[in-house]
């Protein structure tokens, strides 16, 4: 049996790599075995594993969805499509916590944030000069769809509350709060654990600088509620929020928010 | 009087507020999440809620960063 772009088809003995072609991928212009780029004439073995590339060809939502489930596998990728995620706050954390999730084919993300983006935000968010103006809900779902079109993406381009979080979140699976200011920290976890009892909870807090990154670890505080950091290093006695801690924090929140969604509640 | 604070036994006097627990600590009130009791305490209540003898309080404390 051979893979073929990430699906079984039958080998035969004497089959090449550009006899796929014309039966899967008609036009291919790049085509891949076992890794690395190959001639359409290759004999292919047993076991051979192929791409058949378009260039510049956007994939079906089937075809993204099969990649998706051979990779993560189909059991795992039913409980990301599925999900629903919310993240407030589209920073450092957050827009790399969407970043990471739309990667995965989590089925709808709620960003939200009031900000545009700045020159300031680039050594650390995943914003490009070009989008410097830019609402950063628009910015980073354009980023989004260009990594995985098949995700929903709402956007929310307003200021968060204490009061308008259980409103604005309430149909979440797991809602990630990646705020910047501890105030706001606080205030999204109290309203959480009042109002928003079903939905698991994964917050940060503690992230600056550039102190070891082994110190930032995901504390579990409740049920299905996480805060990831090493609880102390704020930006005013670190001095500075650097890309590679920020990266480190918000991809433990994104494998916590993996994790609660495949009902895994523990450290 | 004690409370228990974050699982540790912590002293405190008659008529003693959180606000009052707060201030003790060094804590700025704004960016803690206070439970007592496994009950979340508003803000706006931190001067009026007096602290008992053998509350169970946790103190969940934010810092800057995002």
């Amino acid at each position: 049996m051979l893979t073929v772009n990430e699906r079984p088809y039958p080998y035969r003995p004497g089959i090449r790599l550009g006899d796929l072609v014309s039966v899967l991928k008609p036009g291919a212009d790049i085509l891949v075995l076992n890794g690395a780029q190959a001639p359409a004439d290759t004999l292919l073995q047993d076991g051979d594993i192929c791409s058949l590339i378009k260039v510049g060809e956007i994939p079906s939502a089937l075809e993204m969805e099969r990649t998706l489930e051979a990779r993560h596998s189909p059991e795992f990728q039913h409980y990301f499509r599925q999900a629903t995620v919310g993240i407030m706050g589209l920073g450092g954390l957050g827009s790399a916590v969407a970043l990471s999730l739309v990667k995965v084919g989590i089925g709808k993300l709620v960003l939200s944030d009031h900000d545009v983006v700045t020159l300031s935000n680039i050594h650390r968010q995943h914003y490009f000069i070009d989008q410097i103006g830019w609402k950063k809900t628009i910015a980073l779902k354009k980023t989004l769809v260009r990594v995985n079109p098949f995700v929903a993406i709402k956007t929310l381009d307003l200021k968060l509350t204490e009061q308008s979080i259980p409103k604005l979140f309430g149909n979440v699976d797991v809602l990630v709060e990646c705020f910047d200011n501890p105030k706001m920290k606080a205030a999204a976890l109290r309203s959480t654990l009042q109002h928003l009892p079903g939905v698991g909870y994964v917050g940060a807090s503690g992230l600056a600088g550039y102190d070891s990154g082994n110190t930032i670890v995901c504390k579990r505080i409740k049920p299905r509620v996480y805060i990831v950091g090493d609880r102390k290093t704020d930006v005013g006695t670190a001095g500075s929020l650097l890309a590679p801690r920020v990266g480190i924090a918000a991809h433990h929140q994104a494998n916590q928010v993996i994790r609660l969604l495949l009902g895994i509640d523990e450290e | 009087m004690n409370i228990l604070c974050n699982g540790n036994k912590h002293s405190i006097t008659e008529g003693m507020s959180i606000q009052d627990l707060f201030e003790e600590l060094n804590l700025s009130p704004d960016s803690v999440v206070a439970e007592i009791n496994r009950k979340i305490v508003q803000p706006d209540h931190y001067g009026q809620h007096k602290l008992k003898d053998g509350d169970q309080v946790e103190l969940i404390r934010f810092v800057g960063g995002g």
